[in-house]
């Protein structure tokens, strides 16, 4: 697959109320990337994420998706978002697994149009890939945080989409299936081919299972290579983004 | 009860009514409650009292209208009532429940203004507060009908954004649906549904007929469909057996209704429990 630029930011500022959150912000993702966008606490890392959603509007600058201006961009199929609230939903909701992960064929299915057989089939595929078929039945409040978590990597991924983002996705998952979690990630970004941006407060793990990383603390610090971040000294850390990397390997300690 | 129900019109009208609003009422609940918005139905009912007040104020003062249906008014009011939810929701950003004491209140207010003017309360005010199995009239039976039917049509072709949103409003952004669009169109739907329902069950209680039948469905529904027909089933067996009751102890339907709303109620609770301790003792065995 020849690497195509599907996520393009340039110069993108967002204030939350008076405070600056994202600044002067560009951001280049490329198709196969498995990226890890790390930062400290109210580093903009969930907000860059809604701006490139369209669930913020930024206060300056441009968002391009697979090469359109966000305001026109309508093949929201093609993008599968696991959220950070996953792990907060109401979870007296009475939904089972199978209807949870249909409404991730929504926008697929376009409007005035109904659920039927073939979309069971593939909500049904979905919740194969992330090894949760037999929980298809049952309520999404009886589940643990990391069955529920897959639970709705299936929703994203029952569009097939070619690019998935996942807030904080390891939230309240025990740190047993956590590896699990993320063989299952790297799995779908391989075999799949499947464009990853994950936020992740834990940068051990995702400077090891991502191909890239992105450092922000308002705006991008670092972008490149894993390896190459991984080479890093503390050192250099501290000169890359001064006090931000205190809070960071603070963080990591617990 | 057959023989009279074939000889009276206005028991037709009443239980053809019932059965209508026995539908709509819990299936509205069911996405209300799930999105935590059962205030918005006390709300909107309340602010129907008010263009029923402001009606029969009308109907008394101004002598060239003779034999206005509140009714109507009572719906335009409510309408009106819902989409200035909307508004205030979005001038009360960070408090948006803020918006439901304002209408709730104001509602009442107007509405005693209204009344106080015209006279203060009497029978057809009365009938209106607790529901009537009189009070029904041809007209109105086939207003509520029509808003059945639109309110059926709407929710089965739009099933999957309205659930979509009552899950998660993130991800249907995400998804591409229209929140904005979707949520005023479903409590304009709520405000329908209200002013119908208001004429059986009573303005104080036409809320309990779209929230307790969907609090007994959650004990026992398993998937979210399931929660849709149970509601629409305790729904319809409160109000059918709560209007036959009405006749027969000539007591306002919004009472018997909402008893035997509450009866299922404690009868689902019970149930859960007792199937709880079941699986528990299985459990252990």
């Amino acid at each position: 697959m020849s690497e195509q630029t599907i996520v393009k930011l340039d110069n993108v500022s967002f204030k939350y109320e008076r405070e600056t959150v994202v600044q002067d912000v560009d951001l280049e993702i490329k198709s196969g990337q498995f990226l890890g966008l790390v930062g400290p606490n109210g580093s903009g890392k969930s907000t860059l994420i809604k701006l490139m959603l369209g669930l913020e509007k930024p206060d300056k600058g441009t968002i391009q998706l697979f090469g359109r201006p966000l305001k026109q961009y309508k093949d929201w199929q093609e993008i599968g978002f696991v959220s950070q609230k996953a792990n907060s939903f109401n979870s007296g909701f009475p939904a089972t697994v199978l209807e949870v992960v249909k409404t991730g064929l929504v926008s697929r299915i376009g409007t005035f149009k109904f659920f039927n057989k073939k979309h069971k089939e593939k909500a049904m595929d979905a919740l194969r890939t992330v090894e949760m078929e037999e929980y298809a039945h049952a309520g999404i409040g009886d589940l643990s945080g990391g069955q529920q978590q897959r639970v709705f990597i299936a929703r994203a991924l029952v569009s097939d989409p070619s690019l998935m983002i996942l807030d904080e996705p390891t939230v309240g998952v025990d740190a047993k299936h956590v590896t699990e979690f993320y063989d299952l990630l790297g799995r779908l970004n391989k075999e799949r081919g499947i464009t990853l941006l994950m936020i992740s407060h834990d940068i051990g793990t995702i400077t090891d299972h991502a191909t890239h990383v992105v450092c922000m603390n308002k705006t991008v610090h670092f972008h490149g290579q894993s390896e190459e971040y991984k080479e890093f000294s503390e050192e250099d850390l501290n000169q890359l983004y001064g006090y931000a990397v205190q809070q960071l390997t603070h963080n990591h300690s617990h | 009860m057959l023989e009279s129900f074939m000889q009276f019109e206005f028991l037709q009208n009443a239980a053809i009514t019932g059965l209508l609003i026995g539908i709509v009422a819990p299936l509205l609940g069911v996405f209300i409650v799930v999105r935590r918005l059962s205030l918005i139905a006390d709300a909107l009912s309340h602010i129907t009292l008010t263009g029923i007040a402001a009606s029969l104020l009308l109907e008394k003062r101004v002598s060239s209208i003779d034999d206005w249906n509140p009714v109507y008014m009572g719906m335009a009011f409510s309408v009106a009532g819902a989409i200035l939810i909307e508004r205030l929701r979005k001038v009360y950003k960070h408090y948006e429940e803020l918006a439901i004491p304002i209408i709730l209140s104001g509602g009442i207010g107007l509405g005693v203004i209204l009344i106080s003017l015209a006279d203060g309360f009497n029978t057809d005010l009365f009938s209106y507060l607790f529901g009537s199995v009189t009070a029904v009239s041809r007209d109105s039976m086939w207003t509520v009908l029509l808003v059945t039917v639109i309110v059926i049509f709407i929710v089965i072709f739009f099933y999957k954004e309205l659930f979509v949103l009552s899950f998660d409003e993130e991800h249907a952004s995400v998804s591409g649906v229209n929140g904005r669009w979707i949520h005023l169109l479903f409590i304009v739907m709520v405000a329908l549904v209200i002013a119908s329902a208001m004429q059986v069950v009573g303005i104080l209680l036409v809320s309990a007929l779209m929230t307790l039948p969907v609090a007994s469905a959650l004990r026992i529904a398993t998937s979210f469909k399931q929660t849709i027909g149970l509601s629409i089933a305790f729904g319809e067996v409160s109000v059918m057996v709560g209007l036959y009751s009405s006749y027969h102890l000539s007591v306002p339907p919004g009472g018997t209704i909402v008893v035997m709303a509450i009866l299922i109620l404690v009868m689902s609770i019970i149930y859960k429990n007792v199937r709880n301790q079941q699986w528990i003792k299985g459990e252990a065995s």
